[in-house]
């Protein structure tokens, strides 16, 4: 087959693009989370007191930070698909760890020294670690399958920013079950949770996203 | 060449339906492939013989993974990433690691040299191992130079369905490239 016969085909295929990046992105996360919300209300359910948690500024600073960790990996997910990534994504990581930061300042400033531990260790890490990587695995799984269309300049990259996303995503559905709103808290199991889902994604990704 | 053209504005043309612009451009690409290519093949000491199925694996490429193209950037360097990367792989698969450098010869994307366009002698192999419909789909299109529509009342198919057979015949044959079966 000459070039200049395949290019027929290639323009009969239509270069009107399907959907943007980011579109596709957000659509495989809406779609994983969903399966995840599903999970969620049969394992896990929300807190009780949920309504009175909104009132409480530690609640509403978690969900602050797990939306921007969630924007943020939305960002880094879309970078890494592509062969030449723009360096914008990093402003995002750079925000959420300047809200970390603050959260963290603002805890240990209000806390008494003695409670820290108590705060840090909370009432149940165990769920957490669980909980968080079973309710990404829908999301990464659905952010996988998306990003085999893609052409990442690191598979292996792509991957594990499709892990961050989906335990990002994770994190802002199991928030609303968990008890523990200490940034303390928070701030060390929620990223411990994250972890095998990085992982994950980093080993998936090197195996299924080559191109 | 007498004129640059913006390839850019030539994508943002065919991504708004414009098939005239991306026929003009994948043909544009086409020819700075094979200067590329070619200085690739000759750098790795290969023979010049890959060169077409090189150039006709990264077209399809970049034409399956165009939606990764920012539109905010300049189209270049998205072309020469995926090059870079198809020429790599097209190496490594001959098993040659060493590192290939296309970046000094990127100033010929816009004055393409004017080179002979050979036939790739492993897309026909690879054409010939499609399933039936999707081989002749892709030969009515092709090499008959027919529409989506002729090809369709032909085969008794609405052109819809041609057309996601067709869609579905490139990713095949792209498929075929990348695991090496050239």
């Amino acid at each position: 087959m000459k070039t200049e016969q395949l290019v027929t085909s290639l323009v009969a295929d239509r270069a009107r693009s399907t959907a943007p990046l980011g579109r596709s992105v957000s659509l495989a996360v809406a779609t994983g989370a969903l399966v995840s919300l599903l999970i969620f209300a049969i394992e896990f359910g929300p807190r009780v007191d949920l309504a009175e948690a909104f009132a409480t500024w530690r609640f509403d600073l978690k969900l602050v930070l797990v939306l921007a960790a969630l924007m943020a990996a939305s960002g880094a997910c879309v970078a890494m698909a592509r062969p030449v990534a723009t360096g914008r994504w990093r402003w995002g990581v750079l925000s959420v760890a300047a809200i970390a930061a603050a959260a963290l300042g603002a805890e240990l400033v209000v806390l008494p020294a003695r409670t820290w531990q108590a705060s840090l260790v909370g009432s149940n890490a165990l769920m957490c670690l669980i909980a968080i990587p079973l309710l990404a695995l829908a999301p990464l799984a659905a952010l996988l399958l998306v990003l085999r269309r893609t052409a990442p300049a690191s598979p292996a990259l792509a991957g594990a920013a499709a892990g961050a996303l989906a335990a990002a995503a994770a994190a802002a559905i199991y928030a609303f079950h968990c008890f523990d709103d200490s940034p303390l808290f928070v701030l060390t199991w929620y990223p411990l949770a994250a972890i095998p889902v990085i992982v994950s994604g980093a080993l998936f990704g090197h195996r299924l996203l080559r191109w | 060449m007498s004129e640059p053209e913006d390839l850019s504005a030539l994508m943002r043309a065919a991504r708004k339906g414009d098939d005239e612009a991306y026929r003009r451009l994948l043909l544009l690409v086409a020819s700075w492939l094979r200067a590329v290519a070619s200085r690739g093949l000759a750098a790795a000491g290969r023979p010049n013989a890959d060169c077409e199925d090189i150039v006709q694996e990264t077209l399809l490429a970049m034409h399956l993974k165009r939606d990764t193209w920012d539109e905010t950037q300049p189209l270049q360097p998205w072309l020469r990433a995926i090059a870079r990367h198809k020429l790599v792989d097209h190496l490594r698969r001959r098993g040659f690691t060493d590192h290939v450098d296309i970046d000094d010869h990127t100033d010929t994307l816009a004055a393409p040299v004017a080179g002979e366009e050979g036939s790739a002698l492993d897309a026909r192999q690879m054409l010939a191992s499609l399933p039936e419909r999707q081989r002749r789909i892709v030969e009515g299109i092709s090499m008959e130079g027919q529409s989506a529509r002729d090809v369709g009342a032909r085969m008794g198919m609405s052109e819809g369905a041609v057309r996601v057979t067709l869609h579905r015949a490139l990713r095949s044959l792209a498929d075929a490239y990348r695991k090496g079966r050239t």
